[in-house]
Order: structure tokens, then sequence, then C-alpha cells
């Protein structure tokens, strides 16, 4: 209750301050943390295509874009997991009704350190290291050994438990019969794990691809064992070979219609599709883009 | 004597009713009484109030889909799993226990020495120095003391210790301990000042040494203050967020050294409350964990108070 009223006060206050510049429309957006990053050259972009309106974006993960659509204090939430019949059932019960849009792509990264030496991971082989009861609890069962890694012991790192990426992954790689493992380390961000890894030479994360840098590894991903790995690119989550690639949402309160309306059409539109295309994930089709303006 | 009173006394009376007519000044008199009574009775609005606030958010989880047994005694916490989905806090209070456990290591020596010190031996401007000093560091913001958890400690304890991640049960314990250690202190002071001085007089009188005047005659008879800080420090541990989520590593685990990583009942709470659905079951499991906490801290407080209050009549 108290949430609702604060963030119906920042609400206001937001409005207040544009409004106090210029009357704007203001779209409240938020959610996941995978697509923070576009939502917010979207709404930068979008504040040159169209100055009367304004998005606010936010992130904290796809559980809270959707707890705060159900809560009806967003205009658009931004999630990297399709919502659950339950949730949909409780927006309605509380009068929303959303309603979802694709706007692209992402694949899943695993992400290693730099000096491990792994060549591809299958995803049998991740859900003994991820999954409840798995065997896997060292580097060296699985036939490596982590230079700068004590007793070759695997760190695992997670996402808390509302993150549409710690659902997109167990669904993908732990199946629906199973839960991850007790000890990992719940990391709050997408950010947050690739920064463990790269720091941790025992560690083993998955997330955004997106977040990929210099200082980690990439692990190669096959579907089964023995078969063909496939790295993670944004022309492999596109056309489906890699093996955890997903799907990313946006969801409105009914069929936008203004200031929305518009919005999310630009979204869906070349331009909107090609800078999600530049932050390193999968556009929902082919565009041609001009030569990285950036 | 009496016949000497009545006159003065009925003068009085007289004017007392002089003083009793209503004019401005008895109602301004009125209603500072009424506001100084509100702000003293507030404390107990408030607490009743948060009290019945948690517990009606989190009735709805006791009612329907409490298991005294699954949430006592197993530490699957999986609020969002796709099968089977379990509320065991069993982990989260192991969490919150090893790292209370270890911060008092640390803060009871610490802070009984600077009790001690501030008490028995030092005197005039070191003292009042001292005096201010901790109360400053009790006024350090616990985020502050995550980010040294975070910042400083971390990358510290995997050096020293090669350890794969420092973000621990010993970093989260150091940082609780420090941070309880000034409370502590002070109270632990004032029971070692509330021992009479003519305990000290006697001891000295018997020539004991100032050691033993301490350790043989203030500590014993302190000792229920000193208890009552402790419990105070407990119940401080318990209850700390900020710190323990930054310093602690946010895992669910049973730890079996101190280099584990733990996740604390409150650090759980903060990092998944703003994430539910207002009403969902994992929301009301997340304020049966208030519920929880808050029984646990009153009951320590209490049972601090109770102490500290049994040595001062005493």
């Amino acid at each position: 209750m108290s949430k609702r009223t604060l963030v119906a006060a920042l609400a206001v206050s937001a409005v207040f301050v544009t409004a106090s510049a210029e009357a704007r429309d203001l779209i409240q957006n938020k959610g996941s943390d995978t697509l923070v990053n576009v939502a917010q050259a979207w709404a930068e972009t979008y504040r040159e295509v169209n100055p009367d309106v304004a998005v606010a974006v936010s992130g904290g993960g796809s559980g809270t874009g959707i707890a705060a659509m159900i809560n009806g204090t967003v205009d658009i939430a931004n999630a990297s997991r399709a919502m659950k019949q339950k949730e949909i059932d409780l927006a309605k019960s509380k009068g929303q009704n959303p309603i979802q849009h694709i706007v692209g792509f992402d694949a899943l990264a695993v992400y290693l350190h730099k000096d491990n030496p792994a060549k591809s991971l299958s995803l049998a082989q991740l859900a003994e290291i991820y999954g409840e009861e798995g065997q896997t609890e060292s580097w060296s069962q699985i036939g490596l050994e982590v230079p700068g890694c004590k007793n070759q012991e695997m760190v695992l790192v997670s996402r808390q438990n509302n993150s549409g990426t710690y659902a997109y992954f167990r669904k993908a790689v732990l199946g629906k019969k199973r839960d991850y493992k007790m000890g990992t380390r719940d990391m709050h961000g997408s950010k947050d794990v690739v920064e463990l890894v790269e720091k941790t030479p025992c560690a083993i994360g998955y997330s955004g691809l997106a977040y990929a840098t210099d200082h980690v590894k990439l692990a190669c991903v096959s579907k089964t064992d023995g078969s063909k790995c496939v790295m993670p690119s944004v022309a492999s989550a596109s056309d489906g070979s890699y093996p955890v690639a997903r799907p990313l949402f946006m969801y409105t309160n009914g069929e936008p219609t203004g200031s929305i309306k518009t919005y999310m059409d630009w979204i869906l539109s070349d331009a909107g599709q090609c800078i999600i295309l530049s932050k390193g994930y999968a556009p929902i089709r082919d565009v041609t883009c001009p030569p990285a303006t950036n | 004597m009496a016949d000497v009173t009545r006159p003065l006394s009925l003068a009085a009376h007289r004017d007392a009713d002089e003083i009793d007519r209503r004019n401005l000044d008895w109602y301004i008199d009125k209603a500072v009484q009424v506001l100084v009574f509100i702000g003293g009775i507030s404390a107990i609005v408030f607490v009743i109030g948060i009290f019945v606030f948690v517990t009606a958010e989190g009735l709805g989880f006791l009612v329907d889909a409490f298991d005294f047994g699954e949430f006592f005694g197993s530490p699957r916490w999986k609020p969002t799993s796709e099968y089977r989905t379990t509320y065991g806090i069993l982990a989260l209070i192991a969490g919150t226990a090893s790292v209370t456990g270890l911060a008092m290591l640390v803060a009871i020596p610490f802070s009984l020495g600077a009790a001690i010190y501030i008490a028995e031996f030092a005197t005039g401007k070191t003292r009042e120095t001292l005096k201010v000093l901790v109360e400053l560091l009790a006024a350090v913001p616990s985020v502050v003391w995550g980010f040294i958890g975070l910042v400083i400690m971390n990358p510290l304890i995997i050096e020293t210790f090669d350890v794969p991640v420092g973000l621990s049960v010993l970093n989260a314990g150091i940082i609780l301990g420090l941070m309880a250690a000034p409370i502590m202190t002070s109270i632990a002071e004032d029971s070692l000042k509330a021992v009479p001085d003519r305990y000290r007089e006697a001891a000295e009188a018997m020539g004991a040494t100032r050691c033993q005047l301490v350790f043989k005659v203030v500590l014993p008879a302190a000792k229920n203050g000193l208890l009552g800080a402790v419990l105070l420090g407990v119940g401080r541990g318990f209850g700390e967020t900020m710190a323990v989520l930054m310093a602690s590593g946010h895992s669910i685990n049973l730890p079996d050294s101190i280099f584990d990583s733990v996740r604390a009942l409150t650090a759980t709470i903060a990092a998944e409350l703003g994430e539910t659905a207002v009403g969902s079951d994992h929301y009301q499991a997340l304020f049966t964990i208030g519920i929880f906490l808050f029984v646990i801290t009153f009951v320590i407080n209490l049972t601090a108070d109770l102490i500290v209050r049994g040595i001062r009549k005493g």
C-alpha cells in the first residue's frame, strides 16, 4: 500500500517536473533488467522523435514490472519471460488487462571467467551444474582445470527469484520439473552477474548477451552431449539455432491507445528495431539499419 | 500543626480557584497536555499499528498455505518455483543466526572492553572524547557499513584466506559486530555506572587492586545490565538489513563454515518484496517472515529491557 502511494507520489512529482517544462504525456515503463538498457535507449531517442511524450524507464526485474502491471502502477511493463496464467488472472481480478507484445529476442549467454578453458557446455551439463540434486560440483568433474580456482569448486552465479532471466534459464536448461540448487549466489541485476564472474575464476553465471564484455568468456552451448555447439550471438538468437534464446516482451494494459500506441508502434518500426539491434539483441524481423550511427 | 496550616491551605484554595479560571492560559495548558500525552503514547500506537498491519498482510498465508513443518523445517525457499513451490525459511534462519552469532563474538569483547575502560579507568577528557566517538560510531548509516563490507572487506578476505568469494558469514559477521558494538558499549557502560560507589569503596578498603575491583566486584554486580546489552546487540543483529544484504553474499545456504555465503531473513524481505504482486502467496509469505522477525526482536528486546530494569531496581 505504502509502496503504491510512493509510486504514485513519484509519478505525480515526475508529471510536475515535466509539466513545468511543457505539457507532455508521461509513459511509465518498468521491469526487466535485461531490457532496461534498450528501454532507456528507446525512451531517449523517442524524445527527439516525439517531444510531447516523455517515457520514464526503470528496471528492477521482470517480476517487478509484472507486479507493477498487476498492481496497475505502470503503463508498459517490460519482461524477459511471458506472464504466467496465474499472474494474468490476478491482474484481471484487479481490473487490468495485460496485452503481450514481442519486441525482440535475446540469447541468454553462459558466462565464464576469461581463464576458464571450457570449450563447450551441453544443456545436460548445465542442468547438472545448476539443477537441484545435480551432481556436478566442481570443474574437475567435467574434465576441466580452471587456473586460479582453488579446489576447482564451482561458484554458481544466479539471479533473484523474480527475475525473468532466472525463470527462463530454469525452463530452458532445467526443464519444468526442476529447481535451482541451494547455494547459488542470487544477484540483483544482469550486470552484477557478469561483474562477479569477471572477478571470480571459479564462477559460472548466466545473463543476457548484451551484457558481455571483453573481460569474460562466453560458453559455446550445445543442445545435446556431442552435438555441435553454438555461440550466442544476435544471428543465432534470431534464427533459433542457439538453444537458450528467448523472446522479450512488453505488456500494456489493454490494447494500447493514444501516446502509448504511437510509442509501441515506433518501437516495432525499423527505427525502434535498429536500436534493439545496436544494443546487442535480435530484432523481431530482418531490418536494414544505417551502419553504426549509435 | 493542623491548626496552623488550615488557614494557609484555605488561602491556597482560594488562590487555586483564581488560577483555575478557564482563561487562555488554561486552554493552552490543556492543549499542551493533550499533545504531550499523544506524543507519549504514540510509540505504543505505532507498535500496535505496525503489528496489526504486518499481521493483516501475512494472515492470508498463515491461514491458507502455512505449513509449520515446512516453514521452519525446510531450507527450500522457492517461492517462484514452477513445479513445487515451497516456503522454507530454515536456511534463512541459519543465515541470520550464523551472522548474528559471529557478530556477537566480535562485538562482545570490543564493547565490554570499551565499556569497562570508559566507566572504570578513563577520566576527564579521554573519557568524554571516547564517549562522543562511540556515539558517533553508532550514527554511521548501515548502507555505509554494507559498502565497507562490499568494497574493502571482500577483496581483503579473498586475499587473506584464499577463498573464491569474500561475501560470507565472516564478512557480514564482522561488519554487523562493528555496527552493534557502539550501542552495546553505551548500555554496558550505563550498567557499570549504575553499580553503587560504595561497592568500589568497600573493595578498595579491603585492599583490592584495580583489576580485582573490576572483575570481582563491579562486573558481577552489573552482570544483568551487561547481559541486557548483549541481548540488545543480538536484537540489532536480527533486525539489520542493508549491511547484511550487501556483505553476506545473498545465497540460500545452510552454512558449514564461516566462508560460506548466506542469506538473512531481513535481506530476503528487502530483496523480494518490491517485486511481488500485492496479495500473492509470495507477498504474504514475506510478511509472515516479517511477523516472525517482529516477534523475535520483540521478545529479545523485552527480555533485555526487563533484565536491565532489574539491575536498576536492585
